[in-house]
């Protein structure tokens, strides 16, 4: 199986990524490069075998249902490209 | 100054020989004429450094000091410092002045070390070469016409040429034990969960890990002391006592058993390296350990796991920057859909969005089964191989990287060349176990790494089978001829 442009496209637009029309073809090679080496998982026998997702293989720990953080909506605000009166500004969604 | 180890200039910090801030303007005097060719550096915080160094000269004086009171060191540009910039070496972050603290950089605060700066790095720490950032690549203190390895160049060329003592690093497939290997240094991945990761910028967060690169082994034992330890503000770290590390540094190697994988010793490691990590081992066993050939046959499974694994948790973390709250925002968006596309491709770099895209298509609907679930199953199968080789030998010894320091620009434009720089080092990160990297010698001129794995929560044992080897070696104590 390979990437063509339009697998790319698609890819790019579920990761909200422009990507510059002329270097397509450079992602897809690079791409399709990586699924390649990928592609060796699938001749492992995996069969009974449980994913793995924490070495340990821990669980999420619980905590008691309190406020533990504090209002710091100005400082976090500080450093957003665009705010007024306490909002992120974003252009309108909604017309 | 900058020859001593780290007990050296706290020993002398307390007797009053010199004092923090003087200490703290040599190592400042070295950045200043140092780093605009080495590029260590991304941001230098000289005044809050000086302020830190002051206030450590009070404690020292009142006589209420640490062991790391005084010590200058830096800090990779992933850990989130307040009011300093934090730009992951991206675009995206070029202007991201950090609200908080990372855990790690309050624990080392409140040990009394001074910040020097914030080192320069792969961009997210996806990359083995320091290449991938956007303030440019990084030099290599042996060679300046080579990487000096990645994701932790940046501190790896800083601690190497002793712009400071010493640097924390973090290791997601190698980015701590590569450059460290690279540079000549001593560099340690601890456990996964041992050291906090809250305020580390997530790249794969069930991989990333922080630790110390250091001149040695005694060095990196002493800050990892202050980096370690139990953190409720991260999910995954493990509620378990951490031991002083320095306190079983003298121990024996006696009776010290060593696996060597057959895998790690095949097709693809250079020569040179080869060598001097045989010559290493035998080291080892004029001290006292025995060796036994084990096998790890998963070892060919490492990297296309990790490069399923590791992709779709940076295409899961990377989705916050989104040009709204923070980081860079693309000029005039047409819409909100314009807003997320151009703020994020103009915010990234190539191989940042490589890894987006690779992580999407796996997390994709209908590739997730083939993909994502299948690498965390072959995840089991490398994990368990070590776990049953750990029940025959006390430590796991090979090296660190196949290489030593290439050329820059000579793998930059082949995205699978440079993933297998980290052949060696991908396969603890899937397991979670420690590794660390220490210099071994030197291959043509440049130096090559001894890697250690051990078993979960061992890092005090490698670190003291590190430093008895440090105790008849001086490797470690070699330095690049323009920074001695």
């Amino acid at each position: 199986m390979s990437l063509e442009k339009s697998d790319v496209e698609k890819i790019a637009h579920l990761a909200r990524l422009e990507i510059d029309e002329s270097t397509i073809p450079d992602y897809a090679r690079d791409l399709n490069n990586i699924l390649d080496l990928v592609e060796q998982l699938s001749a492992v026998d995996t069969q009974d075998i449980t994913p793995m997702a924490h070495p340990l293989d821990a669980h999420q720990r619980l905590r008691p249902d309190t406020v533990t953080e504090t209002n710091q909506r100005d400082a976090f605000q500080a450093i957003a490209p665009k705010t007024e009166a306490g909002v992120y500004l974003v252009p309108q969604v909604i017309e | 100054m900058h020859n001593n180890t780290l007990k050296q200039l706290s020993d002398a910090l307390q007797q009053g020989e010199f004092t923090s801030v003087e200490l703290t303007r040599h190592y400042l005097d070295r950045i200043h004429s140092h780093n605009a060719n080495l590029n260590a550096f991304i941001t230098v915080t000289e005044e809050q450094a000086l302020a830190q160094a002051a206030a450590a000269d009070e404690k020292l004086q009142a006589g209420n000091a640490g062991p790391l009171t005084g010590i200058p060191l830096a800090h990779k540009d992933i850990f989130c410092t307040r009011d300093v910039r934090t730009s992951c070496a991206s675009l995206m972050l070029d202007k991201f002045i950090s609200p908080y603290d990372a855990t790690v950089v309050e624990k080392i605060a409140d040990a009394g070390m001074v910040m020097l700066g914030k080192t320069n790095m792969d961009e997210f720490a996806m990359g083995s070469s320091n290449e991938t950032s956007y303030y440019g690549p990084v030099k290599n203190p042996w060679a300046d016409d080579r990487v000096p390895g990645g994701s932790s160049g940046g501190s790896a060329a800083a601690v190497a040429a002793r712009l400071t003592p010493v640097a924390t690093g973090t290791d997601t497939g190698g980015s701590i034990r590569q450059p460290a290997a690279l540079c000549n240094l001593t560099g340690l991945k601890p456990t996964y969960g041992r050291v906090s990761r809250y305020g580390m910028i997530a790249f794969a967060s069930s991989l990333d890990q922080a630790g110390p690169m250091a001149a040695n082994a005694e060095d990196a034992a002493m800050l990892l002391n202050a980096m370690a330890g139990f953190d409720e503000r991260d999910s995954t770290s493990v509620e378990r006592e951490v031991p002083d590390y320095t306190a079983t540094l003298n121990d024996s190697l006696d009776g010290l058993t060593i696996g060597l994988p057959k895998e790690f010793f095949g097709e693809g490691l250079d020569a040179g390296v080869a060598a001097t990590v045989e010559t290493a081992i035998k080291q080892y066993e004029k001290m006292g350990a025995t060796v036994k050939e084990i096998s790890l046959p998963n070892t060919k499974l490492a990297v296309p796991t990790y490069y399923v694994v590791a992709p779709a948790e940076c295409s899961s973390n990377l989705s916050r920057m989104d040009g709204v709250r923070f980081g860079h925002r693309c000029e005039d968006p047409k819409d909100l859909l314009d807003l997320y596309q151009r703020s994020r491709g103009e915010g990234f770099g190539d191989e940042v969005k490589r890894r987006i895209m690779v992580g999407t298509y796996a997390l994709s609907a209908g590739y997730y089964d083939a993909y994502y679930l299948k690498a965390q199953q072959c995840r089991r199968l490398i994990r368990d191989d070590f776990l049953q080789a750990l029940e025959e030998v006390d430590v796991i010894m090979g090296p660190t990287a196949p290489t030593t320091a290439f050329k820059l620009g000579d793998k930059a434009d082949d995205p699978i060349a440079m993933y297998l720089a980290d052949i060696y080092t991908i396969s603890t990160n899937l397991a979670g176990l420690p590794g660390i990297s220490i210099p071994a010698g030197f291959a043509d001129g440049l130096p090559a790494g001894l890697q250690i794995i051990g078993n979960y929560f061992d890092e005090a044992r490698l670190l003291n089978v590190a430093h008895q080897y440090q105790q008849e070696t001086d490797w470690h104590k070699q330095l690049p001829e323009a920074f001695a």
